[in-house]
């Protein structure tokens, strides 16, 4: 059950972040929601590539005796996961900046009044 | 070896190193002249659009090449990326390419006082590169990763216009929409990379079980890359943006949107094209309820499209709601040849539906870079307060005209023919899907026309006595789109032959992919 925990983790940020994106009317918190299930997803791969007891995957500095490749946690998935953060910082600060701009031209941050594009 | 063959073998990297190198270039360059950032915008385009050909002429006559970063052989398990490149996408890097060198040219004139444009050139050619990387790549984080590029880049261009306060309420929109969608894409490599240890797409296709996480994982990707796509219900962000954003870039986000419709064939066809035929509940095969569904998506997106186009009155925006029509048409016929998947007339709808992807491009975007002309003249949006253009913009009224009709399906030109194999193979499936289709047609040339008598003919404005003919950079981008319209309507065999009819057989021959990369390497 305990190696479950992560897992469950992982969906729970992922459906707040949803629920933040969906039903929040102020810009910020919109933005707090999209860095949650960034945040989610990040930690889904950074669980996938972990195995009890491993190492470091660092081929050159192995301490002896460990089996390799069995002995390390998986590299590929935190390789993927700093890519992801990488790109997730730009998405935020443009996001941020976006905010910032409309904060300027509306006087506000409630989604319900910036609404000049009609249907 | 020679030159040429040494050029050959490194293009796919070299498609992909030139706009990106140069986009990084673009500030410094743009420091000697402003002619000169803009002459060397176009060059760089001109020199990828080479290496397009080279690779195109290529892997059109010896099949699909592939390219590899990082280790050659397999000893033991060493991460590297592979670009794998085949006929679609090749086809798919020839319409980017094109829109993008067309949309260069336009902007020369359309921005031509406008500060920042250093910027804008940068981010032009990161969209470009996204493009070109999603419609190349064979490794399914690097499309990931593509993907954000576009996201990023084409939300700034949307944003371009930062005073007006509607482009910052689009390009958030969009950024919402679109980085959601890419993170649910993440999730779902990040599934796929628990289940079978591998990312590359071919191996990922060849190890594929379809046990219940892989169908959670199509309904994630289909959801994430149809909302990039503008597939409705998420289609909303797109008249939004397509309205707000400076009409020079419509094109560009357009290749950006059309890289995201490529993702959906190249998940649909190759990477879940082994399992399609397996059956799920009631003894359906899955390909008919997956079929079903974008088939219904598609008919909602075109009668919303249509329907929201007829009530409009800001020009761009009408544009906008016709092209998620059209990006309906697209999906029905898509979807039409995956239920119908192994008959004849499956065949027919996929070579209709990816001719479409072509003439979308050519049609919608000559229609708004049009709108972007009469912009231009009279800075007006809203089709109440312009009337009587044809006076004094005689070329623009003729391009707007050729374009209307294109994108209605009218005969000689060149959306007549992908409809027509759209209409004629949904027929086959159901015929009130082919009847919702002509009307989606029919209505649409109802609504140019309407445009056309509200802009151009009537009563001339006084306010609008002294607009003169758009510049001749913008003309010539037009024409070279009216052009290749009419072209292609004359002569649809030429490019339906060299290069829809490959791209459509290396799309449903889904095992010669898998094994260029599973069986050799």
């Amino acid at each position: 059950m305990i190696e479950y925990i992560p897992f469950i983790a992982v969906v729970a940020m992922i459906i707040i972040g949803l629920y933040t994106v969906v039903f929040r009317r102020n810009l910020i918190k919109i933005v707090i929601g999209i860095s949650i299930i960034e945040s989610g997803v990040n930690l889904f791969l950074i669980i996938l590539g972990y195995r009890d007891g491993g190492v470091a995957p660092i081929f050159t500095s192995l301490p002896p005796g460990t089996s390799f490749p069995e002995g390390m946690v998986l590299p590929v998935p935190q390789a993927l996961t700093l890519t992801s953060i990488v790109i997730g910082v730009a998405v935020l600060a443009l996001m941020l900046s976006l905010v910032m701009h409309i904060y300027r031209k509306y006087g506000t941050l409630d989604v319900q009044k910036i609404r000049r594009l009609k249907e | 070896m020679t030159f040429l063959e040494t050029l050959l073998q490194q293009s796919p990297v070299l498609i992909i190193a030139t706009p990106l190198l140069s986009a990084f270039l673009m500030p410094l360059v743009s420091r000697i002249h402003a002619k000169v950032r803009d002459v060397f915008a176009l060059v760089v385009l001109g020199v990828t659009s080479c290496f397009v050909g080279l690779l195109a002429s290529d892997v059109l006559s010896h099949g699909p090449r592939i390219y590899i970063f990082g280790a050659q052989n397999l000893s033991f398990p060493l991460v590297r990326i592979l670009f794998e490149v085949d006929s679609m996408g090749v086809f798919m890097a020839i319409i980017t390419v094109m829109l993008a060198s067309i949309a260069v040219v336009y902007s020369w004139s359309f921005l031509h006082q406008q500060d920042g444009l250093d910027k804008y050139y940068t981010l032009l050619l990161l969209v470009v590169t996204s493009a070109l990387g999603m419609e190349l790549t064979g490794d399914i984080f690097n499309f990931f990763v593509f993907l954000e590029i576009s996201c990023i880049a084409s939300c700034a261009l949307i944003a371009f216009w930062v005073d007006e306060g509607e482009a910052l309420e689009a390009a958030f929109k969009y950024i919402v929409v679109s980085s959601i969608g890419a993170l649910f894409v993440l999730f779902a490599i990040g599934i796929f990379y628990a289940q079978y240890n591998a990312l590359n797409i071919a191996t990922l296709a060849h190890l594929l079980q379809f046990t219940f996480l892989d169908k959670i994982v199509l309904a994630i990707l289909l959801v994430s890359l149809g909302m990039k796509a503008g597939l409705a219900p998420m289609h909303m962000w797109m008249p939004d943006s397509y309205g707000r954003a400076p009409p020079s870039i419509i094109l560009i986000i357009m290749s950006a949107t059309l890289a995201s419709v490529y993702g959906i064939l190249r998940v649909m066809f190759t990477l879940y094209g082994n399992v399609l035929t397996t059956s799920l509940r009631f003894s359906l095969p899955a390909h008919v309820i997956i079929g079903w569904i974008l088939i219904a998506l598609a008919i909602v997106s075109i009668l919303i499209g249509v329907i929201m186009a007829l009530v409009q009155t800001d020009l761009l925006r009408l544009i906008g709601y016709a092209g998620v029509a059209e990006i309906g048409y697209m999906f029905l016929a898509i979807g039409t040849s995956i239920v119908a998947l192994g008959t004849s007339y499956a065949t027919v709808a996929l070579h209709g539906g990816l001719f479409h992807i072509l003439n979308d491009a050519l049609d919608i975007g000559l229609l708004f870079l049009v709108a972007g002309a009469i912009y231009y003249v009279t800075k007006k949006r809203s089709l109440d307060d312009i009337s009587g253009l044809a006076r004094s913009m005689k070329f623009t009224t003729v391009f707007f005209i050729i374009g209307a009709l294109a994108v209605a399906g009218m005969p000689p030109l060149n959306g007549f023919t992908s409809k027509f194999l759209i209409y004629e193979s949904v027929y086959q499936v159901n015929p009130i899907l082919s009847i919702i289709a002509l009307l989606g047609s029919i209505l649409l040339l109802a609504i140019f026309i309407k445009v056309l008598y509200a802009a151009f003919l009537g009563p001339e404005l006084p306010e609008l006595k002294d607009v003169k003919e758009a510049p001749r950079s913008m003309l010539l981008a037009m024409g070279f789109l009216a052009v290749f319209a009419v072209v292609i309507g004359l002569f649809p065999n030429l490019v339906l032959d060299t290069l829809v009819k490959p791209a459509a057989t290396a799309l449903l021959d889904h095992a010669q992919y898998i094994s260029m990369v599973v069986g050799g390497l």
